[in-house]
């Protein structure tokens, strides 16, 4: 058995008020067997990539109800590449129109979950990229 | 040799990265926790250890907020349970201290206990070896919330403080001796909260009666609001002053020497395990020995003294 453990971060950027779902999927993403941090509400991109750093997570799930996701989530891959962590994976979930998500995955929004998706699909998700993780 | 400098120079994805390696054992674990060795013994370590809810957390928010005023940098290492089920862990902590999270001068690490029992998990010892090699010369460690056997922060500590707060069981009756032995500061939290007097008084009490014959050595107790972030100077004066008065006494190069000793014993003692576990390969051979056990082939004393001979004359040959 090997030491490593998959670790993630769940972040909310933005200024909505509402962490309902981000905890929901921080519990699950514990219950499947990884280590999860959450931030936390009203996150700036700038401390989500510290604190994706200084965890020193494979994943960073973004969470955002308030509609500015196409600004935030790439703004904060682009953070993430000029500290030098672009090896980070990011996913996103919340109220996205399905327009919106192949522009969020050009820009290294690596996948969009929207409302309803099972937790399964999460974690198979993060399961397909264990070996590019080094886990 | 390439990650040592880049610790040493203050990048934190590679502080970030060495962690990690730490926690999972990787084989360059060892070297990289030499090379910087003597880099280490800088940082001052502070433990913050106490029953759960009683506002560790908030209480290592306000201690930072208070602390960066002295221009020091500072690292936290925040250890919350692993699940024993999934072995998975939400790490929690770190939420009521995000609002530092953009602040250069400090570095916040979660961990997960991963099956170790003391309150800690395994790796911390050698992750404060690395935020002091990095320059961290303030080290706050929150343990996991302290049932009573969960004491092994006095190994890795200089000081600890440990937190109680009305309402949450805290009351001296109902602590085992053990935690209350492991106290330097005492802190009683949530003050704004009816009981919290109580809880003082109690505290007074029991400590009292323990230094009756040496009163000035009776160890300090603070009220603070975490919450409302008052009375943490205080606190931090009297944590200082308690370190100047151990320094005072001699006491506080006895404690990093017994430090030192228990660390080396614990290195040693699983170097040993994990040689007889290559060798004698017990882990697999322990079915037999049950067996054998169990039909009175073997009694546990010569099975036992047996294998050790053959694995000595063994290891001499190699
Ligand atoms: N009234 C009051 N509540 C406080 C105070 N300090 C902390 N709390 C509250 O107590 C609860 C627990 O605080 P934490 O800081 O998470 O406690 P903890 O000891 O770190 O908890 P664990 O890490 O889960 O063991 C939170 O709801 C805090 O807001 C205080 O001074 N006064
Ligand atoms: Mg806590």
């Amino acid at each position: 058995m090997s030491d490593k453990k998959i670790r993630i971060l769940i972040g909310k950027p933005g200024l909505d008020g509402h962490d309902r779902g981000a905890k929901y999927i921080a519990r699950a993403l514990k219950d499947a067997g990884y280590e999860v941090i959450y931030t936390g509400l009203r996150q700036t991109p700038q401390s989500i990539v510290n604190t994706a750093i200084q965890e020193d997570v494979d994943f960073v799930g973004l969470s955002l109800l308030s509609g500015a996701h196409n600004s935030l989530f790439p703004k904060i891959v682009e953070l993430l590449k000029e500290n030098d962590a672009e090896d980070i994976i990011v996913f996103g979930g919340g109220v996205i129109p399905e327009d919106d998500i192949p522009n969020l995955k050009k820009q290294g929004v690596e996948e969009i979950f929207t409302p309803g998706t099972p937790i399964k699909d999460v974690v198979d998700f993060i399961e397909s990229k264990r070996e590019k993780v080094g886990k | 040799m390439d990650i040592e400098n880049k610790i040493l120079e203050g990048s934190p994805r590679h502080l970030a990265r060495a962690i990690s390696m730490v926690e999972n054992n990787s084989p360059q674990k060892e070297e990289i926790i030499d090379a910087l060795y003597p880099k280490t013994g800088n940082a001052l370590i502070i433990g913050v250890t106490g029953s759960p809810g009683s506002g560790k957390s908030t209480l290592v928010d306000k201690i930072l907020k208070n602390e960066l005023k002295k221009d020091q940098k500072i690292g936290v290492i925040a250890v919350d349970p692993s699940s024993p089920f999934s072995g998975g862990a939400l790490l929690g902590d770190r939420i009521r201290m995000q609002k530092h999270s953009g602040n250069p001068n400090i570095f916040i690490r979660s961990m997960a206990s991963r099956g170790h029992l003391g309150g800690i998990s395994a790796a911390t010892s050698d992750v404060t070896k690395l935020l002091d090699a990095a320059g961290y010369n303030l080290i706050i460690i929150e343990t996991i919330g302290v049932g009573q056997t969960e004491v092994e922060i006095i190994e890795l500590a200089d000081i600890i403080l440990l937190t109680m707060a009305p309402g949450m069981g805290d009351d001296i009756q109902a602590m085992k001796a053990g935690i209350m032995e492991i106290g330097d500061v005492f802190v009683v939290n949530k003050k704004d909260k009816d009981g919290a007097d109580k809880v003082k008084k109690e505290l007074d009490y029991v400590l009292d009666i323990k230094y009756h014959d040496n009163p000035e050595n009776k160890n300090p107790i603070k009220m603070v609001s975490a919450l409302n972030n008052e009375g943490i100077e205080e606190l931090m004066n009297s944590v200082y002053n308690y370190i100047n008065k151990l320094k005072k006494q001699g006491k506080w190069e006895d404690k990093r020497k017994t430090k030192i000793k228990k660390e080396l014993k614990k290195i040693f003692s699983k170097k040993i395990h994990e040689l007889m576990d290559i060798h004698i390969n017990y882990t697999e051979k322990l079915d037999d020995w049950v067996k054998l056990l169990m039909n009175k082939e073997e009694k546990p004393y010569s099975l036992i003294n047996k294998e050790l001979k053959s694995f000595i004359k063994e290891s001499e040959i190699l």
